[in-house]
């Protein structure tokens, strides 16, 4: 047994105990940690991975996710931090050991709303994924099979009668090395971010999987495995909570990110009806500008049309009458009965209003929800026309828009480059002469961007939501980007996992 | 075939429901074997009476409490939902939270007028069978990919009553399966893909998944003759200028001279089927080769599907015998192996099958003496004197094929349990 030389606050455990502990420089945080730790360490940990965390975010917001300046950055944070991230380095225990009980301290405070869920979940699946981008192939499968994942890899005479169909279909491999290769079995279900894309050889029920494309599925893996142990934490973290030494710690740790809520209570009867043929052409997010003009045009829109464009209208301030009025107002104009309005649409007005059914008081969609579900199909004006819109035609809108030449094509560029949410941002500068904010170290808010970016200069009614973020951050077009950068991490990390080009 | 007049419908539908609605089958669909308790009794179904009335929430404790129903209410169209985790007609009496709808069928649900973008023939609720072949190869292709790729063995296919077919999938894990999966389904299906806005909707990649490479050579063996001939796609100027829509602009004007020289739409497709592989690969960002061709037979020929109907759980789709108010069709079973032969026309229509039993029954009563026997036999068998008989016998294939599946499962969880 070797003794290590160097003196440690805690000297725990020996040598090759300690390597057995933590064979690998990730885990999927599967077991909790048993030891004791004294109440300093336990705070100091938590710190440092929500610091951790944050730069996370923050990087992926200022860099694509994968790109090596996204790397080298990330890595170096990590490194700063002292946590671990690399196979090969010697003496990775300390390092190994923080990760794992500060994530767990991070769980008990992170578990206690959706929001809060939704972003650790998020981060923790941000490092992972960097970490095993970067762990070595030959690792690759120790690490899995110590994770209890049971992926079967399958025999070679099975790969070769499905070669052609697998390197078909999995854009990962780079040629016919399909013999270096390990491919799995794995039933489709679980390989729902592959499959749904075509991005992998479905047969009979079954999805053959090669290794690259293994990490989408571990993803998965990982943040429905995440996701559940939060919700079992939060049941017990009364239990927890009620220890004295915890609770400030606790609390002061969910409480340095917390999002802005998007509930609409402060906000309802602020605008009226007449205001809203002049908002939608200077204020609206192109998407709802659209939506309302093919409102106003047909005096119709369909139900996708009308969710998303109805929660809009609620968040903006809209009541319930206001809204039935409106809604009827236009629709009556397209010759459609006043009875059969109340039959088949106010009911479904009163419902997103949360005054039936389930009573959800529902909250305008995010742009990541634009985006990534519900295509338009013919006779659609739903959806992102950053993105369901052909170049050309989008082009000519936002010709229509009087938008200048030059920034047209700084949005033509960044929508080819699937930046959706950038391209809107450029639109909203273009029409609203601001200036580009810094992005580095600024606390970031959740919820409804499309809602947050357009709410800000000409609707001071509605401003009255960020009065105190304006009053903190003292800046009230940064604090817009801020909140829509939010859905363009969320949306990066979808587009790779998932893709979105048929194949 | 007698013609239907909707303002019967209240009188033929009491006799529908009395002697002609295959209760029986239809029981043993959605019972399964009775393996899971409650599985029919937690089983939403949804009315829509005369006059637009619609209630939800319906739930019946056995066959004969739904005959019952049926008959009491005589309902113009009927849905069916979710199997939820109480009785559907007393989810008001449950905490609030609890009902939650569990299990239910995958469906897909395919419009004719999703395609009245690409139909020269008709538009919005007309089909013909010139564009009826569009259904024929969206069976055939959704079906297999269905069977071969997710292996799922239970699938009925059943004619709307009026412009599109519905597609169910049975098997017992597929009922299980979450909303999140059932998109993934649909998406994974979908390749036509854009509203209004877009004018080419197909892009495919270098790479060509086998899925839409083996739905290219089921279009293939349509494409002729439903959109050269029966749909014309390329008959004159207004035509093919919308197929040019999708084609490079630097191959416009050079087919736009030949298409001029050539008579037909056969011709010109061959022309531009040339012309598409030959073009120069120093095109900047536009594929040649066979893409182009390829992408404009799927986004004038492939299946375009509802994604809202096969994501939801609990949502609601028109059940299988159902009549459609307006046409009167009753909503048949397909026989896949017939497919081709489908002709949503020749689908009896509850005037003509209703006639058909008056016709056959008033020369039998005339046979019978006792009244009440004839009406016990003819009950059971009324069906299988008109035009729904050779239907109801597909639904029979159908769940013959359940059976025999579910009695397999039960053989190998007795033998795993050493049950003997």
């Amino acid at each position: 047994m070797e003794f290590s030389g160097v003196k440690r606050r805690k000297p725990w455990l020996i040598g090759d105990q300690r390597k057995a502990s933590y064979p690998h420089s990730l885990q999927f945080y599967l077991q909790p940690p048993s030891e004791n730790i004294s109440l300093i360490e336990f705070e100091n940990l938590a710190i440092d991975r929500l610091k951790l965390l944050k730069s996370v975010e923050n990087l992926g917001v200022s860099y694509v996710k994968g790109t090596e300046l996204y790397q080298s950055k990330l890595e170096a944070e990590i490194r700063r931090l002292k946590f671990s991230y690399r196979e090969s380095l010697e003496d990775e225990y300390e390092p190994r050991r923080k990760d794992h009980i500060s994530h767990f301290i991070l769980r008990l405070a992170y578990c206690q709303s959706e929001d809060l869920r939704r972003w650790f979940i998020q981060q923790e699946m941000d490092l992972l994924r960097f970490r095993f981008s970067i762990l070595p192939k030959d690792k690759i499968q120790s690490f899995l099979q110590d994770s209890h994942l049971h992926f079967e890899a399958i025999s070679e005479e099975e790969k070769n009668l499905r070669e052609q169909e697998i390197i078909a279909s999995s854009t990962s491999l780079g040629g016919p090395k399909l013999e270096l290769e390990y491919v799995y079995k794995i039933p489709f279900a679980d390989a729902l971010d592959l499959f749904r894309g075509r991005k992998v050889y479905l047969e009979n029920g079954f999805a053959y999987v090669p290794l690259k494309d293994i990490v989408a599925i571990i993803l998965n893996e990982f943040r429905a495995k995440l996701s559940k142990a939060l919700a079992l934490t939060a049941r017990s973290l009364p239990a927890v909570q009620s220890d004295e030494r915890l609770q400030p710690l606790l609390n002061h740790l969910s409480h340095s990110y917390i999002g802005q809520d998007y509930s609409i209570q402060g906000n309802a009867g602020k605008i009226s009806l007449d205001q809203i043929d002049s908002l939608s052409t200077k204020s609206f997010p192109p998407c709802m500008r659209q939506l309302h003009k093919a409102l106003r045009e047909n005096h119709h829109l369909r139900h996708g049309g009308r969710m998303q464009y109805g929660l809009f209208l609620k968040g903006i301030g809209l009541t319930l009458e206001q809204a039935l009025q409106f809604w009827k107002q236009e629709f009556i104009k397209g010759k459609m009965d006043p009875d059969k309005f109340d039959k088949g649409y106010s009911y479904n007005i009163r419902h997103s209003f949360g005054k039936e059914g389930k009573r959800t008081d529902y909250t305008p969609f995010s742009c990541l929800k634009i985006i990534l579900t519900n295509p338009p199909s013919q006779g659609d004006y739903h959806g992102c026309p950053f993105r369901h819109s052909d170049p050309e035609l989008l082009k000519q809108k936002l010709q229509s828009y009087k938008i200048t030449p030059g920034g047209i094509s700084q949005i033509l560029d960044l929508v080819k480059g699937t930046h959706y949410q950038v391209a809107c941002q450029k639109y909203f500068e273009m029409t609203h002469n601001s200036r580009d904010p810094d992005l580095d170290n600024r606390r970031l808010l959740t919820a409804c961007p499309v809602l947050g970016m357009y709410a800000l200069p000409t609707m001071p009614t509605v401003g009255t939501i960020f009065k105190d973020i304006v009053l903190r951050e003292q800046c009230v077009v940064e604090t817009a980007w801020m909140v829509y950068m939010t859905g363009r991490r969320d949306l990066e990390s979808s587009l790779e996992d998932g893709g979105t080009e048929a194949s | 075939m007698e013609p239907f007049d909707p303002a019967e419908l209240p009188e033929l539908l009491k006799l529908y429901y009395r002697r002609l609605f295959p209760y029986a089958q239809y029981y043993r669909w959605l019972n399964y074997g009775g393996v899971v308790k409650n599985y029919f009794q937690h089983r939403e179904f949804s009315f829509t009476l005369k006059d637009d009335i619609y209630i939800r929430y319906q739930s019946f404790n056995n066959q004969s409490d739904l005959e019952k129903e049926m008959q009491k209410m005589n309902p113009y169209k009927i849905d069916i939902g979710a199997v939820y985790s109480h009785r559907p007609n007393q989810h008001n009496t449950v905490k609030l939270g609890a009902f939650q709808a569990q299990e239910k069928e995958l469906v897909f649900d395919i419009d004719m007028t999703d395609y009245d973008d690409v139909r020269r023939c008709c538009s919005s609720a007309d089909i013909c069978s010139k564009c009826w072949t569009l259904m024929t190869m969206a069976i055939r292709i959704i079906d297999r990919a269905l069977k071969e790729d997710f292996g799922f063995k239970h699938r009925l296919w059943v004619y709307s009553g009026r412009r599109g077919v519905h597609c169910w999938v049975c098997d017992e894990s597929v009922r299980k399966l979450s909303s999140a999966v059932r998109s993934g389904i649909v998406e994974y299906l979908s390749l036509v893909k854009g509203g209004q806005d877009v004018k080419k909707k197909v892009h495919l990649s270098e790479n060509v998944h086998p899925f839409v490479r083996k739905s290219i050579s089921i279009i293939k063996k349509y494409f002729e003759g439903y959109a050269l001939v029966g749909q014309d796609i390329l008959e004159n100027k207004e035509s093919w200028d919308k197929i040019l829509a999708l084609v490079p602009e630097t191959m416009h004007n050079d087919l736009q001279q030949n298409f001029q020289k050539h008579h037909s739409s056969l011709q010109r497709w061959e022309y531009l089927k040339k012309a598409a592989s030959q073009c120069p690969s120093n095109i900047k960002n536009e594929k040649c080769g066979p893409w182009l061709e390829w992408e404009i037979m799927l986004q004038y020929c492939f299946p375009r599907l509802d994604i809202n109907v096969s994501k939801g759980i609990n949502h609601l789709l028109k059940s299988p015998f159902s009549v459609h108010p307006k046409t009167g069709r009753i909503s048949v079973p397909i026989d896949l192996q017939k497919v081709d032969q489908f002709d949503p026309f020749a689908v009896p229509t509850i005037s003509s099958i209703c006639h058909e039993l008056d016709a056959i029954f008033t020369s039998e009563a005339e046979k019978e003496e006792n009244q009440a026997e004839s009406d016990i036999k003819h009950r059971t068998r009324d069906y299988k004197k008109t035009s729904l008989a050779p239907y109801v016998k597909v639904f029979e294939q159908f769940l013959e094929n359940l059976d025999k599946s579910r009695k397999g499962e039960l053989l190998k969880k007795s033998d795993l349990q050493k049950d003997f």
